[in-house]
């Protein structure tokens, strides 16, 4: 539903957002196979053997943890309807979304860490030895605070479009909480599960901060964090080469596994739908208690960073020049990389529009298979991988980091497209089916449809996939880390190094304003999240 | 040969295994009524006057004019549909204004016709508001306003009335006829309603599976007895 001339635009768009990032990714993918060609060396050894291993056998235990946590506090919060701070509760859950994974790593330590408030109980308790936060347990941990809030929520919202009608029906046959289970809720949890479960694992395996940070020795090391050792610490490109192309294939099979197990959820909250349960009513002990536990798990590694971080000297921090230079770079490459993953996000939604359309050519179909999958490349090769290939290619042309803002910018950009995407796409799904026939019968085409029908309509979801772009790239360790160089430091970065210094006080002064900024970016547009659900424009 | 606003020829549209044609004259001036059952495709045929689905094969000409590779919006057609007729985001006067320039870009004239179209229609004084504190019918009305100022000489409803009430419906073709008879436009509307027909239509062209059934004047149609789907469509098939 286009006009001719947007069309054609349309067409030269998706041109150059799919020559870019195929340009961009098959680069650094070539350069990669270049050096494993020149390479004698012996391909796996025990160390690559076992840091794949160790990649895959905690992405399994912290799915397995985050699900099987997940269904009880999910049943619970779709339980208990009406109780005070459910709605805070359910807030509460998308906070670690929109952390920084390194910010979220800082607060765990404080809390499960050795000088943390759960060794001090273990220890009033009688026990000796403390929990170690480093090597796997951190990493469950770790994962945990952030997968199980995510599948929690997938969860609910399966949950809450089960037609009220069973609730009152299955309270009429006198059902009780097992059979419930059994009869209503495990069918319609069953069936999304694999799609929650994949999600989690793609996460885990392709997890790099929270290993790089509570990762211990080769003993705890995945191989994108193996990769950037490599690089950085041994110097041994070709080390790093092989890990990649290991990654490569470990996610290709994941997303071949993930295709088979069907979509991923839906998310969607039944906004306003009045739903009654009557078998609330004799559990608010052990729902409340299941819950209490859960507000606390998530709850108190966040006010473990705001009170650590408080008790920084701002004063000193203010004025450090090295601090001020971090935040503007970082301000910077995550507005830049936002813009750019918003450009390009246009044509991946747009195009396969066009190609609908009976009369559309063979290129214009071309595209509009290809660029889709341009949208989840970066699920493929991933961030490290991405930098390593240019990495190595940008060495021959001498100090890497001056080229390290333009890179990082397009790999955070190709980081949050598919998040991008699945804001857009929704949105102009049901804008273009309420105007795009209006706008087109009445000639309003163009500059003038984007000023007065796309933009008042899609404002919203514009700046929700935008402020997603710039908190996701403000986050982002990954590219840095391989990337990062003297002179050269992102926020992250900066407190990166402040952590491994052994600076933690000025290390949670800094997660503060980190955190505190992506939160200011991310949390406005989930607070009131009512997808799908809005009242229609001319009701 | 001006005689015709519309001239389908040969027409065909093909979706996965259906395949409807339509050939069909229409003389400028007149009202045709188009019904039929659900999915016989009178939705499509607007569609391929309205220039929103690229025919097959066949031609269509408008007002003497071959249609084939112009946009909607270059055809001389304006379209009602059945809801969602306005910007929800844009008060009544702009959503009538993009009637006249696209980018909402007027002059003083320009901006007196609005205000003379919404009042002939009965909502002067609406200017400022947003559709979403008009009640269907008034949305209705200001669709037909923006029509109003357009000055195309063909005017396609899709099912305009399906969610009025009773005495609304009765009012908007009133309005219509009105309307009609100051324009000399000509009108094709889709409806389910025999009263419809009775009040607006000079004919009536009547779809099945995908092809025109009948096309005869309005007298000749409302007192069939057969074939039974117009019967039935009648509500004679109870006698």
């Amino acid at each position: 539903m286009f006009a001719r001339t947007e069309r054609r635009m349309l067409r030269v768009a998706g041109g150059l957002a799919l020559g870019f990032v195929l340009v961009f990714a098959g680069a650094a993918t070539a350069v990669l196979l270049a050096h494993a060609g020149g390479s004698g060396a012996p391909l796996f050894d025990a160390y690559t053997w076992r840091v794949a291993q160790f990649t895959l056998m905690q992405a399994t235990l912290s799915t397995l943890l985050s699900i099987m946590l997940a269904i009880p506090v999910a049943r619970a919060l779709a339980r208990q309807r009406t109780f005070p701070g459910r709605v805070w509760i359910l807030r509460l859950s998308v906070v670690p979304l929109g952390l920084p994974a390194l910010v979220a790593a800082l607060g765990i330590i404080e809390i499960w860490g050795r000088q943390g408030l759960v060794n001090d109980l273990l220890r009033l308790g009688g026990l000796e030895s403390p929990v170690s936060v480093y090597g796997l347990a951190g990493i469950l941990i770790a994962h945990v605070f952030f997968n199980l809030p995510l599948a929690a929520r997938f969860l609910l919202a399966a949950l809450d479009r089960i037609p009220p009608e069973y609730w009152l029906t299955s309270a009429n046959l006198g059902m009780g909480s097992g059979a419930t289970f059994r009869l209503i809720e495990w069918p319609v949890i069953r069936r999304v599960l694999p799609g929650i479960a994949g999600l989690v694992f793609m996460l885990c395996a392709a997890s790099f901060t929270v290993v790089l940070t509570l990762g211990g020795g080769p003993a705890a090391t995945t191989i994108e964090v193996a990769i950037y050792q490599a690089l950085r610490f041994d110097f041994d490109p070709e080390r790093a080469v092989l890990l990649s192309g290991l990654q490569i294939a470990v996610t290709a099979v994941l997303i071949w596994l993930l295709s088979l197990f069907g979509r991923p959820p839906e998310e969607g909250m039944t906004a306003g739908r009045d739903i009654r349960r009557f078998d609330g009513r004799g559990r608010r002990l052990s729902d409340g208690l299941i819950l209490s536990v859960f507000t606390l798990y998530i709850a108190a590694p966040l006010a473990a960073t705001l009170t650590s971080g408080l008790a920084a000297d701002f004063g000193r921090l203010a004025l450090d020049p090295l601090l001020h230079r971090a935040l503007m770079t970082s301000l910077a490459i995550s507005f830049a990389s936002a813009c750019l993953s918003v450009a390009i996000a246009l044509p991946i939604v747009l195009v396969p529009r066009l190609a609908k359309a009976g009369d559309a050519g063979m290129a214009t179909r071309l595209m509009a298979r290809a660029l889709p999958a341009t949208g989840s490349l970066i699920l493929l090769v991933p961030p490290v991988v991405v930098a390593t290939g240019w990495f190595l290619m940008l060495r021959t042309f001498g100090e890497t980091g001056r080229f390290a803002p333009a890179i990082i910018t397009i790999i955070n950009a190709l980081m949050a497209l598919p998040f991008v995407v699945r804001v857009l796409e929704p949105a102009y799904s049901t804008h273009l089916s309420r105007t795009a026939r209006l706008a087109l019968s009445l000639g309003v085409t163009g500059m003038h449809r984007l000023r007065w029908v796309d933009w008042p309509a899609l404002k919203k979801p514009f700046l929700t996939a935008f402020a997603f772009a710039m908190a996701l790239s403000l986050g982002d360790l990954s590219a840095v880390a391989i990337f990062g160089a003297e002179g050269f430091a992102t926020l992250p970065w900066l407190l990166f190094s402040r952590m491994a210094s052994y600076r933690t006080a000025d290390a949670a002064g800094i997660a503060l304003i980190l955190g505190v900024i992506c939160l200011l970016l991310t949390l406005p547009s989930t607070a009131t999240e009512r997808p799908t659900e809005r009242s229609g424009p001319d009701e | 040969m001006n005689d015709a606003a519309i001239r389908l020829k040969d027409v065909t549209v093909r979706f996965e295994e259906k395949r409807l044609a339509f050939d069909c004259t229409i003389p400028t001036g007149s009202a045709v009524a188009v019904a039929g059952p659900s999915g016989a495709g009178k939705s499509t045929l607007f569609n391929v006057i309205a220039g929103f689905q690229k025919p097959a094969s066949g031609s269509v000409a408008l007002i003497g004019e071959d249609m084939a590779g112009r946009d909607p919006a270059e055809r001389p057609v304006s379209i009602i549909f059945q809801d969602n007729n306005l910007f929800a985001h844009l008060t009544i006067a702009d959503n009538v204004a993009l009637g006249i320039h696209p980018g909402l870009k007027l002059d003083t004239a320009a901006r007196q016709s609005v205000f003379a179209a919404l009042s002939r229609v009965g909502l002067g004084g609406y200017e400022r508001r947003l559709p979403g504190s008009l009640s269907g019918g008034e949305r209705q009305r200001v669709a037909l306003a923006r029509a109003l100022v357009r000055r195309r000489p063909i005017l396609l409803l899709d099912e305009p009335f399906a969610a009025l009430d009773p005495a609304m419906r009765a009012d908007m073709a009133r309005l219509l006829s009105e309307l009609r008879a100051e324009t000399k436009s000509t009108m094709l509307f889709i409806t389910h309603q025999p009263d419809d027909i009775r009040r607006l239509a000079d004919s009536v062209i009547f779809l099945e599976a995908g092809v025109i059934l009948l096309d005869e004047p309005a007298r000749d149609f409302l007192s069939r007895r057969e074939p039974s789907t117009i019967a039935k469509f009648l509500g004679h098939s109870a006698l």
